[in-house]
């Protein structure tokens, strides 16, 4: 039985027992991860694991359960565990599950399953890792140190199934290389990292690249100092301009905008960020990390702009969101296998601008190039902006020095009208922005 | 209990022979040490939102991990199904990072003594719902109930029960039931049309249910979450740069938690990774600051009576006086340290390999009066709440976002200010604690650390503090 055959049968099941509704989603996955230290295997990591998760509808009350044993008792328990708790949810004439009309899946081949991941063998997995912290080591003798370096890869199968009809199943594979090498200097250590992924090992960047980039950041980092408090322009390189659009994304999530949560509710149709800010969430790209056939809720994924030239034209919507705000949904239901759907996005990302990086440091006299944020002070509800940071500090138009300990403070409201993305988009993961230049912040330092 | 009626022996039939077998199957390749852990896990959780339950989900997963050390190496494999053949093929897989002639004769395991910090006869998991359902609908409307300008109310109620066996290549054989229930309530509150602040409260611990009738109700979070919100109607900029910071008592203990706590775990020690390395003897902080991680405190968030590598919890004093003492111990570091285990092995679920983690984290009380240490300060900033936190082990860089604070004018706490970030760098920022109050405070019970992708639930405490020196990430002046 395929799993989504297994799903079907567990909503036929739910409903056999009572449930008037029900949607399953079964995830199953194998993983592997070979860790690395000082030339040396550090951990070795394998395994597999599955689970369900369930949400059934009796009326207009919703229950839901999720199980990690897929055994016929276990079934029959999550069954059971999910229409008990239909008896004590109060009915919400929004819950539901999406009209037929709306469910379905691309048919195309999306790419989300390359099979030279699973091709790989155990031995070339931990090579790449060794010669990632390798090439780190061989970049600068201040490097001293390693936190180590890693090769991990994913394969999975994840179905869905309801009782209005759909059902449907993807395979999906993802490999990843991270370097994390440590610099000292004068007592004084520092550590920076980088990584690829790709859903094809033929994607992956090399280990000697990996190694090397995340041994250049490490070693920009080294003699950092705290700067005066002041107000600048700030560049944010696409590492960290990404956190920024994934704030962006959490402010157009329909469940903050019903609530009246976000800072963008009732925002349509205004002008929220600078002219050339426009911001797209894609879940149909192939081979990418945010793409799939149809969403948590049996419902396709699309393209869908968001911001575009500045002004907001679209929240981002699972079925309950959208009948709360009397829209259609746009296919963003996402969920793990506990719990119900809420609201994910496919690959959102800003779309570059025209200049490039170097073109929007060189012209600024006086500001902080941010490589690195800590800490998670956003507020979406009122667009309070305040993290720590580290960078760069630009004088006349060049990169002059390392910056730590400093923190970074505006409102998200503007630093979106004051945005100019540059050139350099690309994808890393399912968040993705080109470098970002926001027109003033404080700088908080001595 | 003997090891014969526990949970694991009684549902799934493990007997101490196949515990023994599985450990010799994992260390056949010539590892040192092995061990198993079994866990399964059941949760519920309900929410309520816009005045109704709207979600309620339960469930259960369960599996086996099989961890085998080599050395510095680590082999792990897990499996969701506890069949024989399942965990005889993941004590093989995990066996293979040893290459090498079995070393480890047949263990003989042995049961650990028993204790129980949390003696909770019915967990709040077997407890009807309705009762569960209750605390929630309660919790909404105390938060509506306390100011018309509270406009949404978020209450979830959360609760799971752990059961664990841990046997390992020592001999050692621990199970423990582990019970957990919080309350947590979010409240929006606006004024005119204007944007909506936020409240955040909420706890619980290792307690029967009835810990939310009489010690902490759904009314007193409640209330706190929309108490906060409704202060943070009045807020002004937070200011920007250098100041005296005062820290509230509880939560913001979360300040030890980042500054110094992650940065003394002996996994970052042992690579030398962590701004602490090699400083144990040396003063990391004044001669004020006493701080002490401990897992055995009856019925916190953050205790266990074993951890999730069999150990039993203590109390580690990790700073005192001033200077660093020691750091938090899990299995493969106190090994490869030759140093003794601390019981702050733990991890997510036997899904992830355990780490040095924290339990819970405070700091011993000192002497001043805490309205004396706000007398103290001419202009600073008062941190009654945190969000949360966060620390780069290597630099020693750490923030935690302060989520209700204050201006403190004339040694006096004046007008609320807008959310701020605070930053400083973990050996120096305790240098600078000037005064440490006689009002230690554990915080309620919601607190969750990260790590490498492994979430555990933590406790922190401090009493009021006066730190002279960080910076405070505002955008005023």
């Amino acid at each position: 039985m395929s799993l989504a055959e297994l799903a079907a049968s567990i909503v036929r099941q739910a409903c056999a027992l009572g449930a008037h509704d029900a949607e399953c989603t079964i995830s199953e996955g194998e993983e592997f991860s070979a860790g690395v230290r000082m030339g040396e295997v550090e951990s070795l990591k394998q395994a597999s694991s599955r689970g369900a998760g369930l949400r059934i509808l009796i009326g207009n009350h919703t229950g839901s359960s999720y199980t990690s044993d897929l055994s016929p008792a276990g079934l029959e328990h999550l069954a059971r565990a999910a229409l008990e708790l239909a008896e004590v949810t109060t009915e919400d004439p929004f819950a539901g599950l999406p009209e037929a009309s709306e469910m379905g899946s691309i048919d195309r081949d999306l790419e989300l399953y390359q099979a030279d991941v699973e091709a790989l063998a155990t031995g070339d997995k931990i090579a790449m890792a060794k010669q990632a912290e390798a090439a780190a080591f061989a970049t600068d003798l201040r490097i001293t140190n390693s936190e180590g370096a890693s090769f991990g890869t994913h394969l999975g199968t994840r179905a869905f199934a309801n009782s209005r009809g759909f059902s449907g199943q993807y395979r999906t594979s993802y490999c990843s290389l991270s370097a994390v090498p440590i610099a000292q200097q004068n007592g004084n250590m520092e550590r920076d990292y980088w990584y690829s992924t790709a859903r094809a090992f033929a994607r992956l960047e090399s280990p000697e690249y990996v190694g090397r980039r995340a041994a250049e950041r490490v070693i920009r980092r080294l003699g950092a100092v705290k700067v005066e408090t002041q107000r600048v322009p700030v560049i944010f390189e696409p590492r960290v301009a990404r956190s920024l659009v994934g704030h962006v994304f959490s402010a157009v999530d329909g469940r903050g905008i019903y609530r009246k949560s976000s800072f963008l509710a009732d925002r349509l149709g205004q002008q929220i960020a600078g002219p050339n800010v426009t911001i797209i969430d894609d879940g149909t790209i192939p081979g990418l990390f945010g793409s799939s056939p149809f969403d948590d809720e049996g419902v396709p994924t699309r393209r869908t702009v968001v911001v575009e030239s500045g002004i907001l034209r679209s929240y981002l919507l699972n079925t309950y969101a959208a009948r709360k705000l009397g829209l259609a949904s746009t296919g963003n239901a996402s969920r793990g296998i506990t719990g119900n759907a809420g609201v994910g996005h496919g690959n959102i990302y800003l779309v570059a601008g025209e200049r490039t990086p170097e073109q929007l440091i060189g012209g600024v006299s006086n500001g902080f190039f941010v490589t690195e944020l800590i800490g998670s002070g956003v507020n979406l509800s009122t667009g309070d902006y305040s993290c720590g940071a580290a960078g760069l500090w630009i004088r006349g138009g060049e990169l002059a020095f390392a910056v730590s300990e400093v923190t970074i403070a505006s409102t998200l409201q503007q630093m979106l009208l004051g945005l100019e993305a540059a050139s350099d988009l690309e994808f890393r993961g399912s968040v993705a922005s080109p470098t970002v230049f926001v027109q003033e912040m404080t700088v908080a330092g001595k | 209990m003997a090891f014969s009626d526990s949970f694991f022996a009684a549902q799934f039939g493990l007997d101490e022979r196949s515990l023994e077998q599985y450990l010799a199957e994992a260390l056949a390749q010539g590892g040192e040490y092995a061990d198993l852990y079994f866990e399964y896990l059941s949760t519920s959780t309900i929410g309520m939102d816009e005045g109704i339950v709207k979600t309620a989900t339960q469930g259960v997963s369960l599996g086996v991990g099989v961890r085998v050390i080599a050395g510095e190496r680590t082999g792990y494999a897990y499996s969701d199904d506890l069949s024989p053949e399942k965990i005889r093929h993941a004590a093989r897989v995990a066996a293979c990072i040893a290459s090498a002639p079995a070393k480890v004769d047949k263990t003989a395991l042995h049961e650990g003594a028993k204790r129980n910090l949390y003696p909770v006869l019915t967990a709040p998991s077997e407890v009807a719902f309705s009762a569960r359902v209750d605390l929630v609908k309660r919790a909404d409307k105390a938060a509506r109930d306390y100011d018309p300008r509270v406009f949404q109310v978020q209450a979830t109620y959360a609760d799971s029960l752990r059961h664990v066996l841990v046997a390992n290549s020592d001999g050692v054989l621990n199970f423990d039931r582990q019970p957990m229930a919080r309350i947590s309530v979010a409240a929006l509150a606006r004024r005119d049309g204007g944007p909506p602040q936020n409240g955040h409260s909420g706890g619980g611990g290792r307690v029967e249910l009835d810990y939310f009738a009489h010690d902490k109700t759904p009314e007193y979070f409640a209330r706190e979450a929309a108490r906060q919100a409704i202060v943070q109607l009045e807020a002004v900029e937070a200011p920007a740069g250098d100041s005296v910071v005062v820290l509230g008592p509880g939560w913001p203990g979360v300040l030890l938690h980042e500054a110094v706590g992650h940065g003394l775990e002996a996994d970052f020690n042992r690579k030398k990774t962590s701004a602490f390395s090699g400083r144990v003897g040396q003063s990391v902080a004044s001669a004020l600051c006493t701080v002490v991680d401990d897992g055995t405190i009856a019925n916190r968030r953050g205790s266990l009576n074993v951890d999730d590598e069999g150990n039993k919890t203590q109390r580690n004093v990790l700073i005192e006086n001033g200077v660093l003492r020691g750091y938090l111990q899990d299995q493969l570091s106190s090994r490869l340290m030759r140093s003794a285990p601390t019981g702050n092995g733990r991890r997510e679920s036997y899904e992830h390999i355990p780490m040095p983690r924290m339990t819970n984290t405070f700091m011993m009380p000192g002497e001043s009066d805490p309205e004396e240490i706000i007398r103290s300060v001419p202009k600073g900033l008062y941190c009654a709440n945190f969000g949360g936190g966060q620390v780069d082990i290597t630099s020693g860089n750490f923030v935690f976002s302060a989520s209700e604070s204050y201006l403190i004018e004339d040694g006096k706490i004046t007008r609320p200010v807008r959310n701020a970030t605070l930053i400083g760098n973990g050996p120096a920022a305790l240098q600078f604690v000037s005064m440490v109050g006689n009002d230690l405070k554990l915080d309620e019970g919601i607190g969750v650390c990260g790590k490498e992708g492994q979430s555990v639930p933590v406790g922190v405490g401090i009493p009021t503090v006066r730190i002279d020196h960080m910076t405070v990430g505002g955008t005023g002046r």
